[in-house]
């Protein structure tokens, strides 16, 4: 009390842990302390061990220095609002920044199916898919051997001709005849032994006339021949039977042929702006954009608009003193929210099939909801009104009640009518509570894959054009492009997404802004 | 203060950006480097679906114990191909895969698995159309240990006879039909976006073809078989087929609701493939299993052979005992026959085969139905072909016109493949 009074005056925000740190360390608030912080240390020393392997200095230092600092930070007690801060800062940055960051880089690449390894992987992938057995060929069985310690004895292969029984044993020297099997003086590895050494197995080599004797698994092995070998000086591999050969092309990040063939194996480059110029200039993107992009601006403000005034009408019915049953009818309305929507699409997709579907059955119609387009587009907006207004009625309940009734009680002071009332008390100030939330919606709305694809798969499609369907959006048309037919090409979905990012920042920077001068009318 | 603070969070945003940064570089050179780094373990990691992992579970254990290594089974439920890609390259992939043999292409262009070599025992001891299809490029990349491909099942009570044409199989669709014991003719999945597997024998009878063969044997994308008049003739026929003719091929049956209707006896003939068996004798339903009916004076009507393969990964740590599990292991009858009791689709080793066959009079049907079948291409531009040949199946059901239809989705077909 009396410190209290006696206290600086002047001081308006009064901070007791800043002033008397002792206080704030009971003993579970220091056991709590002390467990996370050892969580951190460990957590540190636990991604320090691979970063020293892989010889990652900088990330190591980088690593040091910022355990160091949260350190710091948590055991002096200054610095009070760091400590509030540094916690969501650091999963702003690993949730947020770092993902966008690294969409981004991939962006730039050609990081995909065929692309998604360095150039060094792509080579052993050749040179190794090439071995083949030479024909006619013996099969051997196999021992593998050393005449040192098992675990680190230089390696030998002791091979078996099953047919005239003839023992020898291979070291990268080649093949010499063997006295014993296994000879005086060698020790067979056991199953385990040799798969302590797998690579060194796999990689080794026999040489003999026509190729090399390699292990196939370790009981057996066969005598085969890389058929393409790469060589460093040209940069080019060469078809050793045919004589053809793929030049390294760093640009394209593949080996390509005089005659245009390329290997199949490729590697992952810098490729520039290439992925955007490409959704700039490809064809059957321009073609198809436009219509799509109407489409889903239609999608997202029908689909957020919808639910809205469906969600609010419920609302407001609700709040009226008339109504019984109150309780029965939010659980009621509340269901559809509370149920997998991603099950639920898969159900409606079912209720609207033509022959067997809930709908058409009930009322005795035979539409092919999904197979036109117009009904097709009506059909998924109906599926998210029911997907989306309990949401909306829930958040609109909220906000009416937070509406002070005096409001409401001097517009009928004022002789104004309940539709008036409403129009010009209420609404307005729903808004101001809800803009944000509608905002978000829109955004989300306007990337909503799943409910399109779980229904309609962005269909149905012209006959004449398999690419792009009457209920596509951006996201489902463009990740039909980038993961459909060539298989998956990342660098080019990321480049895409960076698109959709600046659409959909841009029309909710212009929404905010608008909400922010309504904001300032109405308060 | 405040500055301090800002200092603080300035400095600690930049060390964690630059970790974030390392890491993604980390990333990159991970996969090269890291077999070799953590090779020195008695481990063996096999991935594969959730069904089978529960059926090799033993064969593993005992694998291990005759061995003395560890064998670890993990089950994958969802998206197999992708996770098993995108883990290989950082490194953290298994040694051995379980999965469909059309991932091969795939798989090679990215450098996630590597050939086996099989003796000539061996591959003599597997039936010759899963060789055929395991075999890329000329070469043999995996053991195969079971094979799946589409048949005509039919409720025997509603027919009792096998359709020899389609035309026959229409004619008796369209009399169950009109005497009310059946509401369709023909279960074919199809839905909004059309079914290429399905559709394939029928458009194959019709005498279209994908893709043309290259004089080694593999399928050549650069003979795309979308577009040549064969297909427009095959679409045709489809059409005739469809809503606006004869009513035997819908959109509106699914591949949720194709074998329902069929157990609902709603439909006397059902096309799909082994899984569907055991909806149908859980239905109490009489049926037989035939091969696809072709069109009359037609070519035969060939369903794809699809097969279920081990694959060595290349970026696995443990590559021999991988190679030595999946050549010498997986060829054994006994792992064949679990597998086949785990989920019953006839074992691609002739000698399994037998030993099963005896329990199961459906699986020589199914032999018998895919006695014909054609290897699913694995060349990675089948992944072209499937949403625009579906999609222009669905809109020639839908009475679209065949040629603009086709052209279309040759088009489209041929712009994806590089």
């Amino acid at each position: 009390m009396t410190t209290q009074l006696e206290g600086p005056a002047t001081r308006a925000l009064p901070a007791p842990e800043e002033t008397t740190p002792e206080r704030s360390t009971t003993t579970a608030g220091l056991l709590v302390k002390i467990v996370l912080l050892g969580l951190l240390v460990a957590t540190a020393v636990w991604a320090a061990f691979p970063l020293a392997s892989g010889e990652h200095w900088v990330g190591l230092g980088i690593l040091l220095a910022t355990t160091a600092g949260l350190l710091y930070l948590y055991i002096t007690p200054r610095h009070i609002p760091a400590k509030y801060l540094v916690p969501g800062t650091i999963f702003l940055i690993i949730f947020q920044i770092f993902p966008v960051l690294y969409t981004a880089s991939t962006a730039f690449t050609n990081f995909g199916d065929g692309h998604r390894g360095t150039k060094a992987e792509a080579v052993t992938a050749i040179q190794t898919a090439s071995v083949t057995r030479v024909p006619g060929s013996t099969e051997y069985q196999l021992k593998i051997v050393t005449e040192g310690d098992p675990a680190t004895g230089a390696l030998a292969f002791l091979i078996t001709d099953p047919k005239s029984g003839q023992v020898s044993i291979g070291d990268a020297d080649g093949l010499k005849p063997a006295d014993g099997n296994p000879p005086a003086g060698w020790t067979v590895l056991n199953a385990g032994q040799a798969s302590a050494r797998s690579k060194e197995i796999t990689d080794f080599a026999v040489p003999t006339a026509a190729g090399a004797i390699r292990s196939a698994g370790l009981s057996r092995a066969y005598e085969g021949k890389a058929v393409r070998a790469f060589d460093p000086a040209t940069d080019s591999i060469t078809d050793t039977t045919s004589g053809k050969v793929w030049k390294a092309d760093d640009d394209e990040g593949a080996f390509i042929a005089a005659d245009g063939e390329r290997l199949a194996q490729g590697w992952k480059v810098d490729v520039g702006f290439a992925n955007f110029t490409r959704v700039l200039t490809d064809e059957t993107i321009s073609k198809d954009f436009l219509r799509t992009l109407i489409w889903d601006f239609i999608f997202a403000i029908a689909s957020t608009g919808g639910t809205f005034v469906l969600g609010m009408f419920c609302a407001i019915a609700l709040q009226s003193n008339r109504m019984r049953f109150k309780g029965f009818y939010r659980v009621a309305m509340v269901l559809p929210y509370a149920m997998p929507s991603f099950a639920m699409l898969l159900v409606w997709r079912d209720m609207f099939n033509t022959d067997f579907g809930l709908i058409n059955n009930v009322l005795g119609i035979h539409v092919d909801w999904l197979g036109s387009a117009f009904s097709a587009q009506i059909a998924v907006l109906l599926v998210q009104l029911w997907l989306g207004y309990p949401y909306m009625f829930l958040v609109t309940t909220g906000a009416l009640q937070a509406i002070p009734g005096e409001l409401t009680d001097a517009t009928k002071v004022d002789g104004a009518g309940p539709f008036q009332a409403f129009r010009a008390v209420k609404l307005p100030l729903l808004l101001v509570a809800l803009s944000p939330l509608l905002i978000s919606s829109f955004a989300f709305n306007f990337n909503n894959f799943n409910a399109i694809y779980l229904t309609t798969e962005g269909g149905p499609f012209p006959a004449d054009n398999p690419s792009n369907g009457a209920t596509d959006l951006l996201i489902t048309y463009t990740y039909r492009l980038a993961f459909g037919g060539s298989g998956a090409q990342y660098g080019f979905a990321a480049a895409i997404s960076i698109f959709i990012f600046l659409i959909v920042a841009v029309v909710s920077v212009v929404s905010f802004r608008r909400t922010r001068a309504q904001e300032e009318v109405y308060s | 203060m405040r500055i301090r603070t800002a200092g603080v969070i300035a400095a600690s945003m930049l060390c964690l950006a630059g970790v974030a940064a390392c890491g993604d570089k980390k990333d990159d050179k991970a996969a090269g480097s890291n077999p070799s780094a953590a090779a020195a373990s008695g481990e063996l990691v096999i991935w594969a679906d959730d069904k089978r992992s529960a059926a090799l579970k033993p064969f593993a254990d005992k694998f291990g114990q005759e061995n003395g290594v560890t064998v670890k089974i993990q089950a994958i439920s969802k998206d197999q191909q992708t996770a098993f890609l995108t883990a290989s390259q950082q490194g953290s992939g298994p040694d051995v895969m379980v999965g469909a043999h059309d991932w091969i292409g795939n798989l090679v262009q990215n450098g996630a698995i590597d050939p086996v070599q099989l003796s000539d025992a061996q591959k003599s001891g597997i039936q010759a159309g899963a060789i055929k299809a395991i075999t890329f490029n000329g070469q043999t990349y995996g053991v195969p240990y079971a094979t799946e491909n589409l048949g005509l099942i039919r409720n025997t009570e509603l027919a009792p006879t096998a359709p020899a044409t389609i035309e026959d199989l229409v004619a008796t669709g369209k009399k169950l039909k009109a005497e009310k014991k059946a509401s369709e003719i023909l279960c074919l999945q199809s839905g909004q976006n059309g079914d290429a597997y399905h559709s394939y024998p029928l458009y194959a009878s019709a005498g279209g073809y994908l893709f043309g063969t290259t004089a080694s044997g593999d399928y050549d994308a650069k003979d795309l078989g979308v577009g040549k008049p064969g297909s427009i003739a095959a679409f045709e026929k489809l059409r005739a087929l469809g809503e606006k003719g004869d009513g035997a091929l819908k959109r509106s049956i699914t591949g949720d609701n194709s074998i329902a209707t069929f157990t609902g006896k709603k439909c006397a003939f059902l096309v799909s493939g082994p899984w569907a068996t055991a909806d149908v004798k859980k239905a109490g339903i009489k049926y037989d299993i035939s091969p696809i009916p072709g069109f009359k004076g037609g070519k035969e009507a060939t369903p794809f052979l699809g097969v279920q393969t081990f694959y060595v990964a290349s970026k696995g740590k443990n590559k021999a005992l991988a190679q030595e599990f999946v050549t010498n292991y997986v060829t054994t009858p006994d792992l064949a026959v679990a597998l086949y009791n785990a989920e019953p689709r006839p074992p691609a080793l002739t000698a399994a085969l037998e030993q099963v066959k005896g329990q199961d009079p459906d699986l020589a049907k199914w032999a018998d139905a895919g006695k014909n079948a054609i290897p699913l291409p694995a060349i990675p531009a089948m992944a072209a072909i499937w949403e625009p040949f579906g999609k222009a199946e669905a809109a020639v059901i839908g009475g679209a016109e065949a040629k603009t239809t086709v052209e279309a989705a040759a088009k489209t077909i041929s712009s994806s493949i590089k």
